[in-house]
């Protein structure tokens, strides 16, 4: 089996503060791969030295196989691993067409037209509305995305994400805060993401977890405590003990 | 055609002229007329308007503040004027282009200092870099003039036919029609998925980064190409008024241009040229009705401004146009309906 995202030992430190230790993580292609861990436990670092805003002081990371500890954020989107945000940090005065326009635009090449308008190439145009439609956003496309419903502002928040064409997709705690009305919604989206991305979901949602992941991988104290199948991590002492919050620093 | 619900009609028809825009450039063209004896203030206007959208550009798009824009229009100006007296260029509108490609350069360079960093980093080195110039210009006096500024500018008839009256009326019409011609290609810039991208990155970096944006590469370009614009601006002043001094660097007037796109109000494109006809409005009121003390009333029209907040203003200012323009639009749609209905 191919792994698509790769990390070997990787390393962070903040001052004194040890936050990833020696972390060496493998997902395989098209896996649905959860990363669990309790609060503190790094998971958010994790998620910034993948996608490059934060540097690592140690290791490496490799998309399908491919070095790309030190490349820019975006040179990652452009090459394939991208992700979605925790809380809101869309575009509040843009409108869905607007959002997912941008990532489109960019990822076709033609984020740098200064001379033609958005809406003016057909290419670009057909990819926003297929997007758009997929993810039941076409009626609210020209709204401002502020205006927006909670939930129909995280839909758009993973198909801004997927207009990228992401190789390798982080979710990052996709149904936080979302209302029970809408919940079904983001899940079906998740559900329903194409199987050929492979999907790394950052999650407290221990139903969502499960119900999703084919694997796990428990991140505590900036370490990896367990890797296994749903089933195994279940059963696993070790992390029940996390969960029951007995901590395991001893 | 493609089926794409709309998307691409959607898109086009944020960027179409809207009326009261053609209503703005009509007044504009039409003050040529109107106010034949006031060619000076008009003309300071024009350019004063091109420099505040230059500063818009950045400011209201990309988010990047700068309280050293007249570095850029200072090397506009010297290098306009110098052009003229050593006659290297002497043909206003070439002139006119180098003088602001040498803005360009300068820009260019500096981006990289100014890209980085906070907004309070970028207020500082930008106020450094233009009191950096205003000093180099004062150390190399055999070049500029010093504190006498430039003498013995000349400006030759525009492409060799039009020559600067001494009414001002050639020197207005060519800072219109500059500053039109530059309106139009923000304009086109905008609305483009450059432009967009820009607003992106000024929402939010982080996460423009994270749908692929290169949000340094985008900064840099808009940075330059502003100071391009703010470099035509100060090759308009020094041709239209034949005089470059130290003063084009001076942080009075960087300063002065913060405040004009503030009472215009950033990222709309017209907030500069607003600003630009309001503040020299104001400061000439002031100025003829207490010689000494207009910068107090300019002071006190900018903390309402803030504290009252632009949009109550503007909503109090546009009160009357807008009832008109509602009008005029609800008649032509009635016209219309009723046209579709008789047959």
């Amino acid at each position: 089996m191919s792994i698509a995202l790769e990390t070997i030992g990787l390393d962070k430190q903040f001052g004194g503060l040890h936050v990833t230790r020696n972390l060496s993580l493998k997902v395989a292609a098209g896996a649905r791969h959860a990363l669990i861990g309790p609060n503190g436990a790094g998971k958010t670092t994790v998620i910034n030295l993948l996608t490059g805003v934060l540097k690592a002081d140690g290791g490496t990371i490799l998309l399908e196989g491919a070095d790309i500890t030190n490349l820019p954020v975006h040179v990652r989107v452009l090459r394939g691993l991208s992700r979605t945000f925790q809380i809101n940090q869309l575009y509040a005065d843009l409108t869905p067409l607007e959002t997912v326009g941008l990532a489109v635009s960019e990822r076709l090449g033609n984020g740098g037209d200064w001379w033609r308008r958005l809406g003016s190439r057909a290419n670009v145009n057909d990819e926003i509305a297929e997007n758009l439609a997929r993810f039941h956003l076409l009626d609210v496309m020209n709204e401002p995305t502020a205006t927006l419903p909670y939930g129909k502002q995280r839909l758009l928040e993973i198909a801004v994400a997927i207009a990228t064409k992401p190789r390798v997709l982080l979710l990052d705690e996709p149904a936080a805060g979302v209302p029970t009305s809408e919940r079904q919604d983001i899940l079906a989206a998740v559900a329903g993401l194409p199987r050929d991305v492979t999907v790394l979901l950052i999650e407290h949602d221990m139903d969502l977890v499960f119900s999703f992941a084919d694997r796990i991988s428990v991140l505590v104290n900036g370490a990896l405590l367990v890797e296994g199948t749903p089933d195994e991590v279940a059963h696993d002492p070790q992390v029940k003990a996390v969960y029951l919050g007995e901590g395991l620093d001893a | 055609m493609s089926n794409d619900h709309g998307v691409g009609e959607i898109s086009l028809r944020r960027a179409r002229w809207s009326a009261p825009e053609t209503a703005f450039w009509l007044i504009a063209v039409a003050s040529i007329f109107l106010f034949s004896d006031r060619y000076l203030i008009l003309t300071e206007m024009a350019w004063l308007g091109l420099f505040a959208l230059s500063l818009d550009l950045i400011l209201g798009y990309a988010g990047i503040v700068s309280l050293g824009h007249a570095a850029f229009f200072g090397v506009g100006a010297y290098a306009a004027g110098l052009l003229a007296v050593h006659g290297i260029v002497k043909e206003p509108v070439l002139a006119l282009l180098v003088a602001g490609l040498a803005a360009t350069v300068l820009g260019f360079v500096t981006s990289f200092l100014v890209i980085r960093g906070s907004e309070l980093s970028q207020l500082m080195v930008t106020l450094g870099i233009a009191l950096l110039l205003r000093e180099l210009a004062n150390k190399f006096s055999n070049i500029t003039g010093g504190f006498d500024g430039l003498q013995g500018i000349v400006i030759d008839p525009i492409l060799g036919l039009f020559s600067f009256d001494i009414f001002g009326k050639v020197g207005f019409i060519y800072c219109l029609a500059v500053l039109f011609v530059l309106f139009l290609l923000a304009r086109v810039i905008v609305n483009s998925p450059f432009g967009l991208s820009l607003r992106a990155i000024r929402n939010n970096p982080l996460r423009a980064a994270a749908i692929g944006i290169p949000v340094n590469r985008r900064l840099i370009a808009i940075y330059t190409l502003s100071a391009f614009y703010a470099g035509i601006a100060g090759a308009l002043f020094t041709q239209t008024t034949a005089l470059a001094s130290l003063d084009v660097f001076s942080f009075e007037r960087s300063a002065d241009l913060l405040l004009v796109v503030v009472i215009g109000g950033a990222g709309y494109l017209y907030g500069g040229l607003i600003g630009a006809v309001v503040f020299r409005i104001l400061q000439d009121v002031f100025s003829s009705w207490t010689p000494q003390f207009w910068q107090f009333w300019i002071g006190l029209v900018l903390v309402l401004i803030v504290l009252l907040g632009r949009e109550r203003m503007h909503r109090g200012v546009l009160w009357l146009p807008r009832l008109v323009m509602r009008r005029f639009t609800d008649a032509r749609r009635g016209s219309a309906a009723s046209g579709k209905a008789a047959p």
